[in-house]
């Protein structure tokens, strides 16, 4: 065995850079090399999620990301149509009520608003106890089963709370947050579905412009030409 | 003869120095990822991986390492060799990977790799290191897909997700963090026993 190099501080300067170079330069290459499948598995991952959670489409709209109030990530919505009809939408929600911190779901609703599957993407829930979400409001078992109910129906909580939904045995928590993201969902759906009608009134507004004044002033609030009657009540 | 002590070189690992029966090295990923067979099995080859690459450069660099930044340099190249697994996995075994989750980077404190890289790697050959780590690795598989498949098995019967009895038998508290310490200790209880037995 030949000696060991001794311990002076050029030479552990010298080793310990080279090494970290050697390593930095690996794991660099590596990374492009992996970039690619690891963004390529997460949206087939998405996508099969996307699917799975839709009534039959032929194609997707883009993706929109919406904010709720006091909520920092955006949900993402993908409206779905077949062929130009609007059928639904998946829902990317999440909560972090988890047992064990942040649950994200996607939830497809159908164009009147009622659930048609779901898919959980991510959760670390207590196994065998929290992660049956992953199954159970699907299962047809007494009141467990949320698929078909609509989103804005205030049963759709778990009975403990006062709602219409069997909890998962022994995980409430874990039923009471997966519940509560797909609420959330359906609160992204519904600002989302606003401008759908948004994007169909300003269609309308290219041929019609009188039909659009008058829908204008009955069904949206927040029309621009009221706008400065907001602004100044804001001053007050 | 020389062929004789590479075999006990590999075995040691196995058997006779098993990390998790005997040493008792390694306990957090040990205990924290054994919930199902395929988990564990999955953590010991991850294991397994780091263990024979950073022995193998440990052992070719041992003389250019001054001994005043051996720990330093050591956890450089096993946290490189972990960042490559971990993003290797991602890319090819997306599920097995989000199953191990944080355990991954957590190879990086493995007491059982730097330990080997400390006790054996820096004295040894290159070849010698080599059979260390696999041996090692082996043996820590093993370890850990046994009791993987054993707290699958009572949490809720079944072994790499094939049924054995239904479900609503099993004992939930097996899957559940109490139950691995009590299945490991068991385990450790038997496999002692039969490591007398053959003395």
């Amino acid at each position: 065995m030949s000696k060991k190099l001794e311990s002076s501080f050029k030479n552990m300067l010298i080793v310990l850079t080279t090494i970290s170079l050697v390593s930095a330069l690996a794991l660099g290459s590596v990374y492009n090399l992996t970039k690619e499948p690891i963004e390529l598995a997460k949206k087939e991952k998405q996508e099969n999620a996307i699917r799975e959670v839709l009534p039959e489409h032929t194609r997707l709209g883009t993706a929109d990301s919406v904010y709720l109030k006091g909520l920092v990530q955006p949900f993402v919505v993908y409206l779905a149509y077949n062929n130009e009809d609007f059928v639904g939408a998946a829902v990317q929600s999440y909560t972090n009520n988890g047992f064990s911190g942040e649950i994200k779901v996607m939830v497809g609703f159908d164009a009147a608003g009622n659930i048609v599957n779901y898919a959980v993407l991510e959760q670390a829930e207590t196994p065998g106890l929290g992660t049956k979400i992953v199954d159970w409001f699907k299962t047809e078992k007494g009141k467990q089963n949320i698929l078909g109910m609509n989103g804005s129906s205030e049963q759709l909580k778990v009975t403990k709370d006062g709602g219409e939904v069997d909890a998962i045995t022994a995980a409430t928590i874990s039923s009471r947050a997966f519940l509560e993201s797909v609420k959330l969902a359906y609160a992204a759906y519904n600002d989302n579905y606003d401008v759908v009608l948004g994007a169909t009134s300003l269609y309308d507004e290219k041929n019609t412009t009188s039909s659009e004044e008058s829908f204008n002033q009955e069904q949206h609030d927040e029309t621009p030409d009221q706008k400065p009657v907001v602004s100044e009540s804001d001053k007050e | 003869m020389a062929g004789n002590s590479n075999i006990k070189t590999l075995l040691n690992g196995i058997i006779k120095e098993n990390p998790v029966f005997v040493l008792l090295l390694g306990m957090c990923p040990t205990l924290g990822t054994t919930s199902s067979a395929i988990n564990g099995l999955g953590m010991g080859l991850a294991t397994t991986f780091v263990l024979v690459a950073s022995n193998v450069v440990i052992s070719l660099l041992k003389n250019l390492i001054p001994d005043k930044v051996r720990i330093p340099s050591f956890i450089v190249v096993v946290a490189t060799f972990v960042t490559l697994v971990e993003m290797v996995m991602q890319a090819y075994v997306p599920a097995l990977y989000e199953s191990l989750g944080l355990f991954i980077p957590l190879i990086v404190v493995n007491c059982i790799v730097l330990g080997r890289a400390e006790a054996f790697a820096a004295k040894n050959t290159v070849f010698k290191s080599f059979l260390d780590g696999l041996g090692m690795g082996l043996g820590f598989s093993l370890a850990l897909t046994i009791l993987g498949s054993a707290r699958e098995l009572l949490g809720t019967g079944k072994v790499f997700s094939l049924t054995i009895f239904a479900e609503q038998y099993g004992m939930l508290i097996f899957v559940l963090a109490p139950g691995a310490f009590i299945a490991l200790a068991y385990l450790i209880a038997v496999f002692n026993r039969l490591l007398k037995k053959t003395e």
